[in-house]
């Protein structure tokens, strides 16, 4: 059978195509909550959602500021962290073998479960989050590098060894940049993990973070501003990966001329 | 058939000889090939031909150094190179060049790996590239290469690793049959003028008998217990090659026919 190579929709209707069906959604929502068909005190309307953030957009800067240092502090001790096993277990099998399963085990432990120790641990200062958000974020980033790093072709490897490379030539001219592929698609989810691990430690203890605001609105059945710092939070998240982007853009230029093949 | 050894008269050491290499996968428990011997002179290229899996390429991992043989020596020149990788040039099937450099620093990658500052081993390279057919090349990546050139950029970085002697492990093999005819004839011409010296490894007998000076033919199953040997040589007599206009008229030629039937033969 005829295979038909895939041509992308121009870049106007990728953006075109989900604004509307978002568009769309919000104009149901909205309409739903005007017309009584969900009780206001419940779900409240994207105008009331959008009015909330107008109203709190000092107070939320200030959260998301806190939200913001612990999240790009726990990621970057986190991708640290997760560098270091990954290049140790692809030095040595010994490493390998005796982490790998620990690496995996340790992220079965749900984070809402371990939050509270780390409270009861490290108090309500930064250094609990920062923690909790290195131990979610290296994860991603170890497994996709060490994968990326076996992925590297053995013959690339031989040919190296004929032009006399030794183990750091080999390392920092064809493992690194071989694994930067799978070792950006990790952060990406680790960019993800980062903020969403940052509100969820904050819930549990703290002065101040999205986390933090969002268990007083709770409390105060102010579901409008509820919807406000979810919004936010997700608008961080998105903020992060696309930061993510653009650092791959930047470091692996080449993917544009395969990109444009 | 018994173990196949070389004769051969007083003088020169040949550039790259292997003396009575017996070798193995798995340190000894079993052989791959056994006792075999071969050399090329400088300038010269020697073709190996075999069936699939009877130990081609483990012969030009020993060659190369990355793997010592259980028994045998290999010599560049008369010196005992045996185990000892970055001596001899190594080109395998695929172009292996990094997705990751631009095509200069690609070709540059053995002098770096040899401790010269990368602005200085660009500059070094640069003019080589027109005489390889890749000028205006040297700022594009890999991806953007059609594979005619791409495997031009292995064969320069091959050149670049300084060696005057190359392995190469069906370097052809994955072109089309017109670029790979162009190629094989240019390696040949280019092998000639920078006098390197050549093992190739092909499948294909009328690739080996279009460029080799002398063709050694593999015969054995070592995933069936039985070590390969050099079931015999066979001399191509160049002068004829040479002496055709191009390759094809060669091709047409009884010296052409008589070499590809010797080979076919000894192949079974």
């Amino acid at each position: 059978m005829a295979t038909v190579r895939r041509i992308d929709p121009p870049r106007s209707r990728q953006i075109g195509v989900p604004a509307v069906t978002v568009a769309i959604l919000l104009a149901a929502w909205e309409l739903a909550v005007r017309c009584g068909l969900v009780p206001n005190f419940l779900l409240p309307s994207p105008t009331q959602v959008v009015a909330a953030l107008a109203t709190d957009a000092s107070l939320l800067a200030s959260h998301a500021g806190t939200t913001i240092v612990e999240s790009a502090l726990g990621l970057a001790i986190g991708v640290v962290v997760g560098f270091v096993a990954a290049v140790l277990m692809d030095r040595f099998e010994t490493i390998y073998l005796a982490f790998d399963p620990l690496i995996t085990i340790s992220q079965t432990i749900p984070t809402v479960a371990i939050a509270p120790l780390l409270v009861l641990w490290f108090g309500y200062g930064l250094a609990p989050k920062v923690i909790l958000i290195v131990l979610t974020t290296f994860f991603p980033v170890a497994v996709s590098l060490v994968a990326g790093f076996r992925s590297v072709d053995l013959d690339m490897i031989d040919l190296m060894r004929t032009m006399g490379a030794s183990d750091l030539q080999i390392f920092w001219q064809v493992k690194l940049p071989g694994a930067l592929d799978q070792f950006f698609s990790g952060l990406r989810i680790s960019a993800t993990y980062a903020i969403v691990g940052a509100v969820i430690s904050e819930w549990l203890g703290g002065f101040s973070g999205l986390g933090v605001y969002m268990t007083r609105v709770r409390k105060s059945f102010a579901y409008d501003r509820m919807f406000a710092v979810i919004i936010l939070i997700s608008v961080l998240s998105l903020a992060l990966m696309k930061a993510v982007d653009l650092l791959e853009r930047v470091c692996m230029p080449w993917k544009r001329a395969e990109s444009k093949k | 058939m018994t173990a196949s050894t070389l004769t051969r008269g007083g003088g020169e050491a040949p550039a790259l000889e292997a003396r009575n290499l017996t070798l193995s996968w798995d340190g000894g428990v079993r052989i791959v090939v056994k006792d075999i011997s071969l050399h090329v002179e400088s300038g010269e290229v020697v073709c190996l031909v075999g069936k699939s899996g009877c130990g081609k390429t483990t012969i030009l991992h020993a060659l190369s150094g990355l793997t010592t043989p259980l028994e045998g020596k290999v010599l560049l020149h008369g010196q005992d190179v045996t185990g000892t990788p970055g001596r001899v040039s190594y080109m395998l099937q695929k172009d292996l060049l990094l997705p990751s450099k631009r095509i200069i620093d690609n070709v540059c990658l053995p002098l770096v790996i040899g401790g010269m500052r990368p602005a200085a081993a660009r500059e070094k390279a640069a003019p080589l590239f027109e005489r390889f057919g890749l000028e205006g090349t040297e700022r594009q990546w890999p991806s953007q290469l059609s594979g005619g050139m791409r495997q031009r950029a292995a064969f320069l970085r091959t050149y670049l690793m300084g060696n005057d002697v190359a392995l190469l492990d069906e370097p052809f093999s994955a072109l089309d049959a017109i670029t790979r005819t162009d190629l094989r004839s240019w390696y040949c011409q280019m092998a000639a003028e920078l006098g390197m010296a050549s093992v190739v490894i092909t499948h294909d007998v009328d690739e080996a008998v279009t460029m080799a000076n002398r063709i050694y033919v593999l015969e054995g199953n070592p995933r069936g217990g039985v070590p390969s040997v050099v079931a015999g040589e066979v001399e191509v007599p160049r002068e004829e090659a040479l002496a055709a206009a191009d390759v094809d008229d060669f091709a047409l030629t009884a010296e052409y026919v008589d070499c590809k039937r010797k080979v076919l033969e000894l192949l079974g």
